[in-house]
């Protein structure tokens, strides 16, 4: 090449995001359609819903969908649409916190097992190789029938069992950027670790990072859904998809398919991240493209 | 395999290729990178291919196999090989001529083999599935070649796994591989040019040896004029996509009628003024020994580095030049010896030393695409050392990143700039830029060349010349390049396995009388004469 270089003018991030969107994949749009549309009713909740979370409006359990109860009322004669709402806001907004739990557990000790090397890199690994083979959901289920099915245990407890493999993720990618130069150069410069972490290391996987979560962020909306549904995850009277499915589940042998609605309200949610998530994963893996 | 093909007698035109055009795809965009290129290739001929990084040369080298790199696509021209046109028939027939009737030498043998497999058994695999020959007939045409590639041991040289041979092996197992099926044509791509100089001697004879005894035509790739002279007839010269001047090896040589023709070697008419040694010592090297693990690569060196001077650290791969670099910039713990700077004693490791002590020593990598983080501009990349080092902050930095650049020669506008918005030229000038920020007395410049092509090296040198006038000041200088110690150095030490074996003044170290591992080592750099190799052997041989 010779010494001229392309010029490109820098722009500003919601230039730079907007320029993204456009050449985004129909995929992609659908799925950002769909997260945008969920985490709007899970704010709105309280405005939207027809009825109050815990609210009994009918004597009948069960009632069929009417004018009143659009889809009709549960096992206790609550309204079905406003719990299915209520449970957009208890579901994801646990998932999120235990997500985002998970990755700053996950992230601080991979990447600083990354950095340091040696024996803590050692201990940190073989930690996470130990809890990583107990199979999740019966660790999960054991922790939580010791500390109690608390709204605090169940994200600690999540959170912490995912982070095992954030922690793996985010290693591996420290791993591959600790050995580059720059980060040797920023060494003989006499930085801090923190500096170099913070300035070297981390622009430089956040990416990787980033795409991770959506789907780590559906697996831990899946397991909390799963615990739910065992009667384990969150406890009534709270709305939540998973246990609603179950207590509503009986209805499916009368040929009503309102249990399903919770259900498909799951798989539509983890479609739509997974969609976003693919197409944040593509353009992070060429790291120069998007420059 | 019967094939009308084969047929092509001495003298006939194997290869002919005409106004051939091929477009990349840049950005949604398509650019032309081949030029129009023309070229005839008869048998027994070879014709080597010049140029810098992207000329176009491995483009070209490609389509003469009718073949073209993903992104790549014809935009216009032929590519005959022996009478029928290549670009013109199916695949499938391509691929039937590839590694039999047409064969291929990549620069990086270790890449291309398959590390599972032993060697006989990817050298024949050819000969095997496409040329119908019976296995024993084929390894024993591979024997027979490596004898002729003077590869040790040719029995049971097949039975190794690419692990288990040297780089320089791979390279002539790769040249065995293309001709296991007695080619018509063979392009060589860059063939030498990731081993070390020593190595390459050998390779480029045996690679000669074998071209002359099986007569085939060669399209020989290379960077390096100097080599392309021992090896080729005629040279094409390519620029930007375009032949600039073809001509036979010795013409082009003496009398280069395109002016670019000459600045392919740039680094050999750099003429650096020498300092004088001013007695005090800036940096002392005193009995240091470092190891990697069990591995000793460093052993009681001891050397000194004037101020202001330029001390050029000479090696081959593995001597264990850049583990002193990085023994001297506190990145790699010595075993034992001391350090002094400036008199006084430079603790071993970065974290013992001071801020002030850390300042004064900089070090500069081979390669600024690894040693600038992508995701800080420019000014980011500056400003830290000058906020690090002297606490500058708002406009006082920003006024010294604008001077920093100026210094290295490039425009204040690139401080916006992310590394990717560089060329490679460029972003090595950011690189010592950076180091510059800190206002070192001694820089320690591992290959920072290396990786460039002749006219940017050559300007970067002459920037470090001037810088160094300037500033005042040292350099410890290393590289395997002895065109480079030429150009700047005042004082060359020569490192071999880990040990010093040979230091002094430039005018002492690179002229007669020679210590014998420099000897060796001056002898095997390519000089741009085409008759170099053969005065090479005959002196061996006497």
């Amino acid at each position: 090449m010779s010494d001229s270089a392309i010029v490109t003018p820098p722009e500003s991030l919601v230039r730079r995001s907007l320029k993204g969107l456009r050449g985004a994949p129909p995929t992609a749009i659908v799925g950002l359609v769909i997260v945008t549309a969920y985490i709007l009713v899970a704010a709105l909740a309280p405005w939207i819903a027809p009825y109050g979370e815990y609210q009994v409006v009918s004597d009948m359990p069960f009632a069929p969908w009417s004018s009143e109860n659009l889809l009709g009322t549960d096992q206790l004669g609550r309204d079905f649409l406003t719990r299915i709402i209520y449970g957009a806001r208890n579901s994801i907004g646990i998932a999120l916190v235990t997500t985002v739990l998970a990755f700053a557990i996950g992230g601080f000790f991979g990447i600083m097992a990354a950095a340091l090397r040696g024996w803590a890199d050692q201990i940190l690994s073989r930690f996470v190789d130990a809890v990583m083979s107990i199979p999740d959901l019966i660790l999960t289920l054991m922790l939580l029938a010791i500390f109690g099915p608390a709204v605090v245990n169940l994200i600690l407890i999540i959170a912490v069992l995912d982070s095992t493999r954030i922690f793996r993720i985010s290693r591996a990618a420290a791993m591959n950027v600790v050995t580059l130069d720059f980060v040797e150069a920023a060494s003989a410069r006499g930085e801090g670790l923190t500096w170099r972490i913070v300035h070297e290391i981390l622009p430089n996987i956040l990416p990787i990072l980033i795409s991770e979560f959506g789907m780590r962020f559906c697996f831990v909306f899946l397991m909390i859904a799963a615990l739910s549904f065992l009667g384990v995850g969150l406890q009534p009277p709270m709305a939540e998809w998973g246990s609603m499915v179950r207590d509503n589940a009986a209805l499916i042998n009368m040929g009503d398919i309102t249990p399903l609605i919770p259900a498909g309200a799951i798989a539509l949610l983890t479609v739509g991240v997974n969609f976003v998530a693919d197409w944040f994963l593509g353009k992070s893996s060429g790291l120069a493209d998007d420059e | 395999m019967t094939n009308e093909l084969s047929v092509v007698a001495a003298g006939d035109t194997v290869l002919s290729i005409s106004d051939l055009r091929i477009e990349a795809r840049v950005k949604d965009e398509w650019l032309e990178i081949v030029k129009g290129v023309s070229l005839t290739l008869r048998r027994g001929e070879v014709l080597g291919l010049v140029g810098e990084s992207g000329a176009g040369k491995s483009t070209i080298g490609l389509a003469a196999l009718g073949y073209f790199r993903a992104g790549c696509r014809l935009a216009g021209g032929s590519v005959r090989f022996g009478g029928t046109d290549l670009l013109a028939m199916p695949e499938s027939r391509r691929r039937a001529l590839r590694g039999t009737k047409i064969a291929y030498v990549a620069q990086s043998a270790a890449a291309s083999f398959n590390p599972a497999k032993r060697l006989m058994d990817q050298i024949v695999e050819a000969a095997v599935t496409r040329g119908g020959m019976p296995r024993r007939d084929a390894a024993a045409r591979a024997v027979a070649l490596f004898r002729s590639l003077q590869l040790p041991d040719p029995e049971r040289f097949g039975d190794r796994y690419p692990h288990q041979v040297s780089g320089g092996q791979l390279q002539r197992a790769m040249t065995a591989m293309a001709m296991i099926c007695q080619p018509d044509l063979i392009v060589f791509d860059e063939p030498t040019t990731a081993l070390d100089v020593t190595t390459q001697v050998e390779v480029l004879l045996s690679i000669r040896k074998a071209i002359q005894e099986h007569g085939v035509a060669v399209l020989y790739i290379s960077h390096d004029l100097a080599i392309v002279a021992q090896m080729a007839h005629r040279v094409m010269v390519l620029r930007y996509g375009e032949a600039v001047e073809e001509a036979p090896i010795a013409s082009i040589i003496d009398a280069p009628r395109h002016p670019y023709t000459k600045s392919l070697w740039a680094v050999r008419n750099l003429q650096g003024a020498s300092h004088a040694a001013t007695g005090d010592d800036l940096l002392r090297v005193e009995q240091i020994s470092a190891s990697y693990g069990t591995f000793k690569a460093l052993d009681g060196i001891d050397l000194a580095v004037g101020r202001g001077q330029t001390v050029a650290l000479v090696g081959e791969s593995g001597s264990g030049k850049s583990t002193l670099g990085r023994v001297i910039a506190g990145l790699l713990p010595p075993d034992g010896g001391t350090l002094r700077f400036d008199g006084a004693v430079l603790p071993p490791v970065v974290r013992k030393r001071g801020k002030d002590m850390l300042r004064r020593v900089q070090i500069i990598y081979q390669s600024a695409d690894t040693a600038l983080n992508p995701r800080h501009s420019v000014r980011k990349i500056l400003g830290r050392p000058l906020a690090f080092f002297h606490g500058l902050s708002g406009a006082q930095r920003e006024r010294r990143v604008l001077e920093l650049l100026r210094m290295v020669e490039l425009e204040e506008s690139y401080a916006d700039r992310l590394p990717a918005q560089l060329s490679g030229g460029q972003r090595q000038r950011v690189a010592i830029a950076r180091a510059l920020a800190a206002e070192p007395e001694l820089i320690i410049c591992d290959e920072i060349t290396s990786a460039l092509d002749q006219i940017v090296q050559a300007g970067i040198l002459t920037m470090l010349a001037d810088l160094q006038r300037r500033l005042g000041v040292s350099y410890l200088f290393i590289t395997h390049d002895i065109e480079v110690v030429r150009a700047i150095a005042d004082r060359v030490v020569v490192l071999n396995k880990g040990r010093i074996v040979d230091q002094g003044a430039k005018a002492d170290v690179l002229s007669p009388p020679f210590q014998d591992y420099t000897r060796l080592l001056l002898e095997s750099v390519p000089e741009m004469t085409p008759d170099w190799l053969d005065r090479l052997v005959e002196r061996r041989a006497a």
